[in-house]
């Protein structure tokens, strides 16, 4: 897995609750059988006026100029600061797919919906759950400074600018390690190898239908 | 000690070894497979050089962006056509068991699971896709995950995961005729939020959920996800015992009266503490419509699209108006008098033989609303298609109007040619009203199978419970 330690950025401040992985990466672009691709797709019937189909160029395409990430200097953006139940719907890892593929590093906001949550931190895209003040404290300062930064540390688990006061987060002590390290989760649990046959022989004992 | 919930029971039976951090991993005793979510595990496998650790537990369907009419020709479509492909070439390689295309078992995969008794009492389930949650009602711990987890169930047939908490969702009281298991879970939805049981399994319980039937408590648990919970559970009672029985996958002889033994155990204990309970008297509960973007925007058929001058809350206020300009709804507008162009009776949520029962009750001897542009009925299964053929469902449906389809997703993601236009305005019975879900600038209203029906009929939203 890619790893992730600290990764300094434009915030682009996506102000809307309860942004859904499907408004993150619409279906249609989910027939591809590959993981990468999707950066040009992200938040697609948001970002462009016509259709978009999987496999176009989206070079041709009408863009909406309202959309935030239309707008300089957000297409530099790689942190995305958003509201509460980031993620919710569909347990499609397209989402955080094309999150990383269009440049996003991390995702602050209030609350994540939970499969959204554990993609991403499979996938080395850093979730970042503030409390709701001070996720309003960032939009703020993105109101005031035009491509506001923030670097987000994982070492020190902590959010804020350059210069001026940082935010403390808490992120799960095991997936923080496996971020930090890039490591693989299939290997890390075949290490277990002996622990996960021992349990099937119980279990054969114990409630044999379960290995017709 | 306090007494155990039916989910700590389930967790406690699988958890395979704990690390000092409270993460476990926990044995997976089925994993359910399908098109869209699988094919870039099957290749990390494969990079990674591994097999899958039990080709047996797994079971893969196509479902998502199969066509529901003129199968024979194939899919047109070249893109889906080649996922389709890849998951036939993937379990062909790998010794995985497929229901494909032409496969009479054919359907949704978290319809067909339950149906052939590939979901048993008691076990872990998971599945590349969110409503997995749907399965909980037969009291198996189900739950939708990613990509990566799809791969790392492939390879290990466990995962890695912190346990959640628990909540109980008591419903008490009568049943008003008129109102579904979709009302009980939407109502709940609405009260709680899209969030509200985020980070928690739910436990579905009470008199009027012990009433449903199996497939109504499938209904409720579909939706678990819908209020943040990844998984959704109902106790095993007789009616769960009786459903599983016979069913192809199931075990039988000797050991069925085992299995069956041990799966009347499946109840939460009454000492049992929960971290939450919410309580619902299913007397004030009328049947339900969306009315926005999200399912928690949600009201009853009584009720008018709601004025955004009223909500406090700054955020929720800017997404009422969102919401509003998107379904091209004006605040104070009666729900019964909104009109529609397009009518879906279909998905995991509602497309099981009850559902569709339930709905040809309504239409039977009537005739689709001129101004509805389609209605069509998508069977979950490609049994439930031909067991409502024999009961002649099918007849009444086309007499209607109603576009009779072959089994699948179709126009619940509308990842097949299955989708509204631009601003065209749909009753849906699935599960989902987000922006473009339905297709692009499309309007989904969710409502029971009956409700649906009503509102074909109509051409316009009406309320079941005074609809003759
Ligand atoms: S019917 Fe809809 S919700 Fe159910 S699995 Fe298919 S796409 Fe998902």
């Amino acid at each position: 897995m890619r790893v992730f330690s600290q990764v300094t950025g434009i915030v682009a401040p996506l102000d809307r609750a309860n942004v859904d992985t499907d408004a993150i990466i619409p279906k249609q672009f989910l027939k591809s059988v590959e993981r990468t691709g999707f950066g040009p797709n992200l938040f697609d019937e948001w970002r462009y006026l016509d259709r978009g189909e999987p496999g176009q160029d989206a070079r041709g395409r009408t863009e909406n100029k309202d959309f935030l990430l239309n707008r300089a200097p957000y297409r530099e953006a790689t942190i995305l600061l958003a509201r509460d139940n980031f993620g919710c719907g569909s347990s499609r890892e397209h989402a955080p797919w094309a999150l990383l593929d269009f440049g996003f590093r991390a995702v602050i906001a209030p609350s994540f919906a939970d499969i959204f949550y554990s993609n991403s931190l499979k996938n080395g895209l850093l979730p970042v759950v503030l409390p709701t003040s001070q996720v309003d404290a960032l939009f703020d300062a993105c109101g005031r400074e035009l491509g506001f930064q923030v670097t987000v540390d994982l070492q020190a688990q902590t959010v804020g600018p350059v210069s001026g006061a940082h935010f403390a987060f808490s992120v799960d002590p095991f997936r923080r390690q496996c971020l930090l390290q890039g490591l693989d989760d299939i290997d890390l649990t075949l290490q277990y190898k002996e622990d996960i046959l021992a349990y099937e022989r119980r279990r054969r004992v114990a409630a044999p239908w379960l290995f017709q | 000690m306090p007494g155990q919930t039916l989910y700590d029971k389930l967790w406690a039976a699988h958890v395979v070894r704990e690390q000092e951090d409270g993460t476990c991993l926990i044995y997976i005793d089925r994993h359910l497979v399908h098109e869209v979510t699988s094919p870039q595990a099957f290749s990390g496998l494969r990079l990674a050089g591994r097999k899958p650790w039990r080709a047996g537990a797994n079971v893969a369907v196509v479902d998502h962006n199969v066509p529901t009419i003129d199968r024979a020709h194939g899919i047109a479509d070249p893109v889906a056509r080649v996922q389709v492909q890849t998951l036939d070439r993937n379990c062909r390689q790998f010794g995985i068991l497929e229901f494909g295309m032409s496969d009479p078992r054919q359907g949704i995969v978290h319809v067909i699971g339950p149906e052939q008794g590939l979901v048993l009492p008691g076990m872990t389930v998971v599945c590349g896709d969110s409503h997995t949650s749907t399965l909980g009602a037969l009291g198996a711990f189900a739950q939708g995950i990613g990509t990566s987890e799809v791969e790392h169930v492939l390879a290990t047939q466990c995962l890695l995961q912190r346990k959640a908490k628990n909540m109980r969702v008591e419903y008490f009281g009568v049943m008003p005729r008129g109102v579904t298991a979709k009302d009980l879970v939407l109502a709940w939805i609405g009260r709680i939020g899209t969030a509200g049981a985020t980070g928690h399994t739910v436990e579905f319980c009470g008199e009027p959920v012990v009433g449903l039937s199996l497939e109504g408590r499938m209904t409720m648990c579909n939706m678990a996800i819908e209020a943040g919970a990844r998984a959704g559970l109902v106790a095993v009672d007789e009616k769960t015992i009786e459903y599983v029985r016979g069913r192809p996958f199931a075990p039988a002889g000797a050991l069925w009266e085992r299995a069956a033994q041990e799966w009347r155990r499946l109840r939460t204990d009454d000492d049992a503490v929960f971290d939450r309970t919410v309580r619902l008297d299913v007397g004030a509960v009328a049947p339900q419509v969306t009315w926005g973007t999200s399912p928690e925007m949600v009201l009853p058929i009584d009720a008018c699209v709601p004025d955004p001058a009223q909500e406090p809350d700054p955020i929720r206020r800017q997404g009422i108006i969102r919401a509003l300009a998107y379904m091209g709804l004006t605040p104070g507008t009666a729900l019964s008098d909104i009109s529609i162009d397009k009518v879906f009776i279909g998905s995991c949520t509602n497309a099981r033989i009850e559902d569709l029962r339930a709905a040809a009750e309504v239409v039977h001897g009537r005739r689709v609303a001129s101004r509805v542009k389609l209605a069509m009925v998508v069977p979950g299964s490609g049994l439930v298609k031909s067991e409502a053929e024999r009961e002649g469902l099918d007849r009444i449906f086309r007499d209607a109007g109603f576009e009779w389809r072959e089994p699948g997703c179709s126009m619940c993601l509308a990842m097949n040619a299955d989708r509204l236009e631009p601003r065209e305005r749909c009753a849906a019975t699935s599960n989902r009203n987000f922006e473009g879900r339905q297709g692009q600038g499309g309007r989904t209203h969710l409502v029971s199978p009956a409700m649906a029906a009503a509102a074909a009929i109509a051409g316009h939203f009406v309320d079941i419970r005074t609809f003759t």
